[in-house]
């Protein structure tokens, strides 16, 4: 029990955190056809993390975080500009961007490497879920506690706060939101800056891609921004039920992919966890494979049957 | 960057003359040839609006490469030969193509959240077998992790010269299939209905990226790999809109980053071969965006000043009619600018450009504090002023338009009626008598 605590609760609530804030944005890239923007934002912080540790010299998450969110800031503008004034295709202006970003990123973490500095790519990709640990925790009775909770690794309580966050900024501009990604022409002649809330879209994509890195890593990222809502769209019409399916999925992604990783290997007889992000990554893309399958208005097998009552 | 050595010119020149050891060479002259068969394999990929689909794909090898190690392994062969990691990279990619294509075709979801959702899936199934692989203890997880971030340097020469195979039997298929890739590149709909099988030759296209792909793992790695195929294609649509020649000029600038890119690398340590490829790209993208002649953001720029310029011109002619019109004197006569409220408002940079665009064109004089029209600069201002009027009066006539209200649209359009127009101006204008008589202009609205 209190290995659980110690080691797997604090890991489960980061992913739990990190996925349901990604999946509830998620929602909007899939409906406004941007799902690729959460790829690539989660490539091109890299130049902004490195050089924030850089210049700032330290591991301290406020400064890589300020530089990750500046990156993020600095690529969808240039790949706004790149899209516009170069007349190019937003997919082909998007892998620009964020290609060339990445490897600026790469080249600088070498620099950085040469300083002795411990900075892992590795890291960046497949984040350290296993490396959350609450040392605090003794036993049940530490859930209560006040100065064990105080404890919690920081993940958690970041991770927590965005949550929490995300979820305020959605449900406060939900009607913008709605209107800007169904349709932004008529939010804008109806005096919704379509424009704006687009950018305060990605201002949040960023942040919320930037504080799960650390935790979960980009694949997680952009897999949780994209499967649980696109799931959850095979199953309704309704954005509200959509919003609602996505974060179950997440949820259900995040505990049981966890629980898959950490678990399954020991009952398999080998003695080591296998990587918890990605596999919760596969969970979610299953989980988005069985909905497009058996969706049952929109599903495949749905539609068969109804092709068969016509017919 | 402290620890840097700086290498000398004669290091520099020897790399760049392929005298830096036989391994380098070969390493060097492989990653171009990799770049040449990137650009031209991307140049039909950015066309067909598939840039996204090779990050999907580069990112979806990765479990096959875990995989087919495994394979490998149990079948008792080294896991860690190229072949067999290759092999596997370009079915789990080919996979990918396939799963996406799939997702598309049987539901609802649009094609940016299937390449999407392949992307990250895939790539998470990859790190959950790569962390796999790493229980084994064989120690090979290194080597695969390669595939990752690349590493040129660390290729061998007979690496690079299965590289420079693959990547020349890529450049064949796609000059054999040119015709077909250029019928779906341009209009899908127009090559299904001529006849074409779209979907085989698409599927044909994305087959030469995943090949081009696998075997650029090894050099620049799987993330960075999309660069090689669609930055130097990007950069090449600015400077043609014909297809044979992009592609000449992608290949040319994919060449010339894997050459570049490689011997920087080789010259300067703690310089990844993968990231400064696609660094030297990403500069000749910018070079191609800001200074290519037509498309470029330079030359647009230019364009727009030199019609704003004149424009203001056309008005500062007309500016200059009315005035002598007004005052009843010959229309040649000097005029102060200052008597001008058009050019009183002009911040100084563009009276300047203006007064110089039309003395280079010689219908301005000037004269001491004064300017005057020159003959071909009065009969451009009779033209225009008669245009503006001409144009007004239809207004008024034609679509009923308040007098008040047809000046300021009459000043947008009166610069791009062409001659055709000002004729059927006339004729309509002279059939109910309103068209003033010969080398006369009609009579202001205004005055």
């Amino acid at each position: 029990m209190q290995t659980f605590l110690q080691l797997d609760l604090p890991a489960m609530l980061a992913a739990l955190f990190a996925t349901m804030a990604c999946a509830l944005l998620g929602n909007f890239l899939v409906l406004r056809r941007q799902s690729l923007m959460g790829d690539a934002i989660s490539h091109a912080v890299l130049p902004g993390i490195v050089g924030a540790f850089l210049l700032a010299g330290t591991r301290a998450a406020g400064p890589l975080f300020a530089g990750a969110i500046a990156a993020a800031l600095v690529a969808v503008v240039l790949i706004e500009l790149v899209r516009r004034y170069g007349r190019l295709e937003s997919g082909t202006a998007m892998g620009v961007v964020f290609s060339v970003m990445f490897a600026a990123g790469v080249v600088m973490m070498e620099q950085a490497a040469a300083q002795n500095v411990d900075l892992d790519a590795d890291c960046i990709l497949y984040g350290q879920l296993e490396g959350i640990l609450w040392l605090a925790a003794a036993g049940p009775e530490s859930l209560l506690d006040p100065a064990a909770l105080a404890a919690l690794p920081r993940e958690v309580v970041v991770l927590a706060g965005v949550l929490a966050v995300t979820a305020l900024a959605v449900f406060a501009f939900r009607k913008e939101l709605t209107l800007a990604s169904f349709d932004p022409e008529l939010a804008t002649t109806l005096g919704f800056p379509a424009g704006m809330i687009n950018l305060g879209l990605m201002v949040l994509v960023g942040a919320v891609a930037v504080a799960a890195f650390e935790a979960v890593g980009s694949i997680l990222v952009i897999a949780m921004f994209i499967c649980p809502a696109a799931a959850a769209r095979m199953l309704t019409d309704r954005l509200g039920v959509q919003i609602a399916l996505s974060l179950a999925f997440a949820a259900v992604a995040a505990l049981g992919g966890y629980a898959l990783a950490a678990f399954a290997p020991l009952w398999l007889g080998v003695d080591r966890a296998l990587a918890a992000s990605g596999m919760i990554a596969v969970v979610s893309g299953v989980l988005m494979a069985l909905a497009i399958l058996l969706g049952p208005v929109h599903g495949v097998l749905g539609r068969r049957m109804a092709g068969r009552r016509v017919a | 960057m402290s620890g840097t050595v700086w290498p000398t010119a004669a290091q520099v020149l020897d790399v760049l003359t392929l005298r830096a050891g036989y391994n380098t060479a070969v390493v060097m002259i492989g990653v171009a040839l990799l770049g040449l068969a990137a650009g031209v394999v991307g140049s039909f990929t950015v066309l067909r609006k598939r840039a996204m689909m090779s990050d999907t794909l580069s990112h979806a090898t990765l479990p096959g490469i875990g995989l087919a190690f495994l394979a490998a392994t149990a079948l008792g062969g080294e896991g860690r030969s190229l072949p067999v990691l290759l092999t596997g990279a370009t079915a789990a990619g080919v996979a990918g193509v396939l799963v996406v294509h799939l997702i598309v075709r049987h539901s609802r979801l649009p094609e940016d959240a299937a390449m999407g959702a392949v992307l990250s899936v895939f790539f998470g199934l990859g790190a959950v077998i790569l962390s796999y692989v790493q229980t084994l203890g064989t120690g090979a997880e290194g080597g695969i992790a390669t595939f990752i971030y690349g590493r040129a340097a660390a290729m061998s020469a007979g690496d690079a010269l299965l590289i420079a195979a693959v990547a020349t039997g890529a450049v064949l298929a796609t000059a054999l299939l040119y015709k077909e890739f250029r019928a779906v590149c341009f209009d899908p709909g127009f090559a299904a209905a001529q006849g074409w099988p779209v979907g085989l030759i698409d599927l044909a296209m994305m087959t030469l990226v995943v090949v081009v792909t696998v075997v650029g793992l090894q050099a620049v790695g799987l993330i960075l790999v999309i660069a090689l195929i669609i930055v130097p294609a990007a950069a090449a649509r600015f400077w043609t809109d014909r297809l044979g020649t992009m592609v000449v000029i992608a290949a040319g600038f994919g060449m010339a980053s894997g050459y570049v890119g490689t011997a920087l690398s080789a010259l300067l340590p703690r310089f990844p071969a993968g990231g400064i490829i696609v660094l030297v790209a990403g500069a000749l993208f910018l070079v191609s965006l800001f200074l290519a002649p037509r498309r470029g953001v330079a030359a647009a720029a230019w364009r727009h000043l030199r019609l704003r310029v004149s424009v203001e011109g056309q008005h500062l002619l007309r500016a200059l009619f009315e005035a002598a019109e007004a005052a009843q004197r010959p229309t040649g006569a000097p005029a102060d600018l200052a008597d001008l409220r058009i050019a009183r408002s002009w911040p100084p940079l563009r009276r300047a450009l203006v007064l110089a665009d039309l003395r280079r064109r010689g219908l301005l004089r000037r004269d001491a504090a004064a300017v005057a029209l020159t003959p071909a600069g009065q009969e451009e201002a009779w033209r225009l002023t008669r245009n503006h009027r001409l144009w007004e009066e239809y207004l008024v006539n034609f679509a009923h338009l308040a007098p008040t209200h047809v000046d300021r649209s009459a000043d947008l359009v009166e610069h791009v009626l062409d001659g055709a127009l000002v004729a059927e101006l006339e004729a309509r204008l002279a059939t109910i008598g309103r068209l003033p008589r010969l080398r006369g202009v009609p009579r202001s609205l205004h005055a």
